[in-house]
């Protein structure tokens, strides 16, 4: 009898937690999207709930991607309240985000942030163009005036002036934002110097350049930087590509590869001389404004001169700032909660 | 020759322990095997051992963390006595770091400066300000983390013999730290924030409370359904359902359902329990639902064995006397084979403390700077922390990430001496 009882109110107990559970407002903000984008997030969640002393937002890094979609999910307390992006929303993200009644979001540019690519102290620091990096790692290059199938097995391939060793490089999946600033920054912008691609259409361009090889030269090497860090120190003749901050803090172990003459550094990402550096944004669902508490106060901290300003605490931590005006435009927009237009 | 032949062509005469060829093939088989059982047993030792030793030595960093003390006068208006939180504090500490360095002045070294500190130094003493209000108008010495570049300057992890660019503290930067330690100001106690810290983006204030609650709610929650409910179910097939076509079934797909990967569970928990039934998301009650959904099979399992394992006797001595079958189980069976039962289940809830995966996909592995206040407040569990960390750029989590790891494997390694002990201490033959 005594067990009996035990699990019947083992059981009701269990029943009235779910109950509780649906039945529970957030009173905290809620937060998914772009791995780039997370530290920053962090960055800013942290010094909103030491500053205010409201709860902690919580802060999932779920990828762009896979960020839009719970974003887009809807509207109310299950759903969350921002996602972060290093690329803007898509046309068919903004089109499940109206469909799902979520209508009105305000798009914020925070700044811009590097990506390096980076080889072990012992390897051999190249001088690479985009051009370089297009025959070395897309799919079909342009070889007399025709797409084919990458031959280039080594870097000496691709160019006589470079060395005489295979290509290895390290890269992110397709799931990963970086991955496609990768692809639009670099790839697509060396396949442009072949005159038969400045003659295509823009979506035939697209889709002739952005394939990365799949042959081996090119590894995915999944989300986890760290990971191709140690790979990375494991062989020297291998690159790897990622987010400067891995490169920052890991410059006893690696160096930075220059792109068009200009080696990655906070100096040269933040003055724009090293040209392979991609925009960063959030997005903030309106509806959840006045709602959620705090919401507000947390897109005003993140907009803050303190935090994403010239020597900010977000500068910090590796994001290149915007310039002062456009700063105040953003502050603006994000303030007043403006609509995005839909992307085309 | 050829009589000789003839001689010793009948069969000698042999001792019946004489060892012949066969049989010493026979001897050398059994030492291979034996040979080759030592082997398997050495090499998965030293795998072990490897893997053991690597995390406990890159974990030995974060044993101890760097603090510095500093002398800190709160002016009598710097602070409001009736609002303590709203001070600037940055402010105060500035000044007081700026009387041991009075040469540091421009902006770009003052903002170097201030990379040795924590900035966690402000809210230190804002707390500190807030449980004290007498300190205001006081000089009184306050100690706090150093950020992590000063800690892996004082593990001596970055080296100073290498070239500048080569490093991540400027030259500028050493010279401070070594005055600091020229004064005495730099300790380096028990890294008890690692224990009681929630995490932060600073590896110097991170820690694993918010993460150690959020496990205890789910393992509670894990516990309170799949115990009764697992023992429940395998009562009812072991002593009372009939053996039938249905039974078996409903047997095989509980012995199915333990070897489904635990991802599948954590799919059907994020289908079921977030998207049907609208439960919060990164809440440990959801993450306790789905990870008891998995130590279900394995309770059932153990429950039906320990079950089995009670003599038949016991059971036909109490019907004997009169005792219903409701009875024979409630107070006999059941209370003999619970040892067993809470062996399995205790196996059963250190493999969920391990499972990673299921957690992943109902958002436990948030950032959040705040331990959970209840079970339906987001928060992360000790392995989905372990996977954050191992994802932060920053150096400093490279050895917490393994001192996590010995925390959690701490965790399983009592859980199953438990599991032991109790199997130890109640078992009993027949």
């Amino acid at each position: 009898m005594k067990l009996k009882s035990l699990t019947m109110a083992a059981t009701v107990a269990v029943a009235a937690f779910s109950v509780a559970g649906v039945a529970h407002a957030r009173d905290q903000i809620s937060i998914v999207g772009s791995s780039t984008v997370f530290p920053y997030t962090q960055a800013v969640s942290e010094q909103f709930a030491n500053e205010t002393g409201s709860p902690a937002p919580v802060v999932e890094s779920t990828g762009t991607g896979g960020g839009m979609k719970i974003f887009c999910g809807g509207v109310g307390a299950e759903h969350p309240d921002l996602t972060g992006a290093s690329r803007a929303m898509k046309a068919s993200e903004y089109e499940a985000c109206q469909a799902n009644g979520v209508k009105s979001v305000t798009e914020v540019l925070i700044g811009y942030d590097g990506l390096s690519i980076a080889v072990s102290r012992e390897g051999k620091a190249l001088d690479l163009t985009k051009k370089h990096l297009y025959l070395a790692l897309a799919k079909d290059v342009v070889v007399d005036g025709k797409f084919v199938p990458n031959p280039n097995k080594k870097w000496s391939d691709v160019d006589s002036s470079l060395p005489d060793t295979e290509i290895t490089v390290f890269g992110p999946p397709p799931t990963s934002g970086t991955r496609d600033a990768f692809v639009e920054l670099v790839m697509r912008e060396g396949c442009k110097e072949f005159d038969i691609v400045k003659a295509m259409e823009k979506a035939d361009m697209k889709k002739a350049c952005s394939p990365m090889r799949t042959d081996g030269p090119f590894i995915e090497a999944g989300e986890n930087d760290n990971l191709i860090v140690q790979r990375l120190e494991a062989d020297p003749n291998a690159y790897g590509i990622f987010g400067y901050s891995f490169l920052y803090e890991n410059q006893d172990k690696l160096q930075g590869i220059a792109v068009e003459g200009v080696t990655p550094s906070t100096e040269t990402i933040a003055d724009g001389s090293y040209k392979v550096s991609r925009p960063l944004f959030f997005y903030v669902k309106n509806a959840h404004r006045g709602v959620i508490p705090g919401l507000n106060e947390f897109v005003a901290e993140y907009v803050s001169e303190d935090a994403m300003g010239d020597g900010g605490y977000l500068s910090e931590r590796g994001l290149i700032p915007l310039s002062a005006e456009k700063r105040e435009e953003v502050r603006k927009a994000a303030t007043e909660g403006a609509d995005m237009t839909a992307p085309k | 020759m050829s009589d000789t032949t003839a001689q010793s062509g009948k069969p000698k005469e042999r001792a019946w322990y004489e060892p012949d060829a066969k049989l010493s093939r026979r001897h050398a088989a059994d030492r291979r095997l034996r040979i080759y059982g030592i082997a398997a047993i050495v090499f998965a030792l030293s795998m072990l051992a490897t893997l053991v030793g690597t995390i406990a030595i890159t974990a030995a960093p974060a044993v101890t963390q760097t603090m510095v003390t500093l002398e800190v006068e709160v002016p009598e208006g710097a602070v409001d006595p009736s609002d303590p939180r709203g001070g600037s504090y940055q402010k105060i500490l500035n000044e007081s770091v700026a009387r041991i360095f009075p040469e540091v002045d421009t902006p770009r070294e003052l903002r170097e400066l201030r990379q040795i500190f924590s900035n966690g130094g402000q809210y230190a003493l804002r707390d500190k300000v807030v449980a004290d209000p007498s300190l205001i108008g006081r000089t009184f010495e306050i100690t706090f983390p150093l950020s992590d570049i000063g800690d892996q300057l004082h593990k001596g992890e970055i080296d100073r013999n290498l070239p500048p660019d080569y490093r991540r503290v400027s030259d500028q930067q050493i010279g401070w730290y070594d005055r600091l330690v020229a004064q005495d100001r730099i300790s380096a106690p028990f890294n008890w924030g690692l224990i009681f810290n929630a995490d932060s983006r600073f590896p110097e204030l991170a820690g694993l409370w918010g993460a150690l609650v959020g496990s205890f709610y789910a393992l509670l929650i894990c516990f309170l359904v799949s115990f009764p409910v697992g023992i429940s179910a395998a009562v009812y097939l072991e002593e009372f359902a009939p053996k039938n076509r249905l039974t078996d079934l409903i047997e095989v797909n509980i012995n199915n359902l333990a070897a489904v990967p635990s991802i599948v569970f954590g799919l059907l928990g994020l289908a079921v329990f977030l998207n049907f039934f609208g439960m919060p998301r990164s809440a440990p009650i959801v993450g306790g639902l789905v990870l008891s959904l998995m130590t279900l099979p394995t309770i059932i399992i153990a429950t039906r064995a320990a079950l089995k394992a009670v003599p038949p006797s016991i059971r036909e001595a109490a019907i004997g006397v009169g005792a219903s079958k409701m009875q024979t189980v409630g107070h006999h069976v059941l209370p003999l084979a619970m040892p067993g039962i809470l062996t399995g289940t205790i196996i059963g809830l250190a493999q969920a403390l391990g499972e990673t995966a299921p957690l992943l996909l109902i958002g436990m592995n948030a950032f959040i700077t705040a331990a959970p206040d209840s079970m339906f407040n987001p928060s992360t569990a000790l392995p989905t922390q372990i996977y954050i960390w191992a994802d932060s750029p920053e150096r400093g989590f490279t050895s917490r990430t393994s001192a996590a790891i010995i925390v959690l494997l701490g965790f399983l390694v009592c859980m199953n001496a438990i599991a032991i002990y109790m199997r130890k201490r109640f078992e009993r033959r027949w």
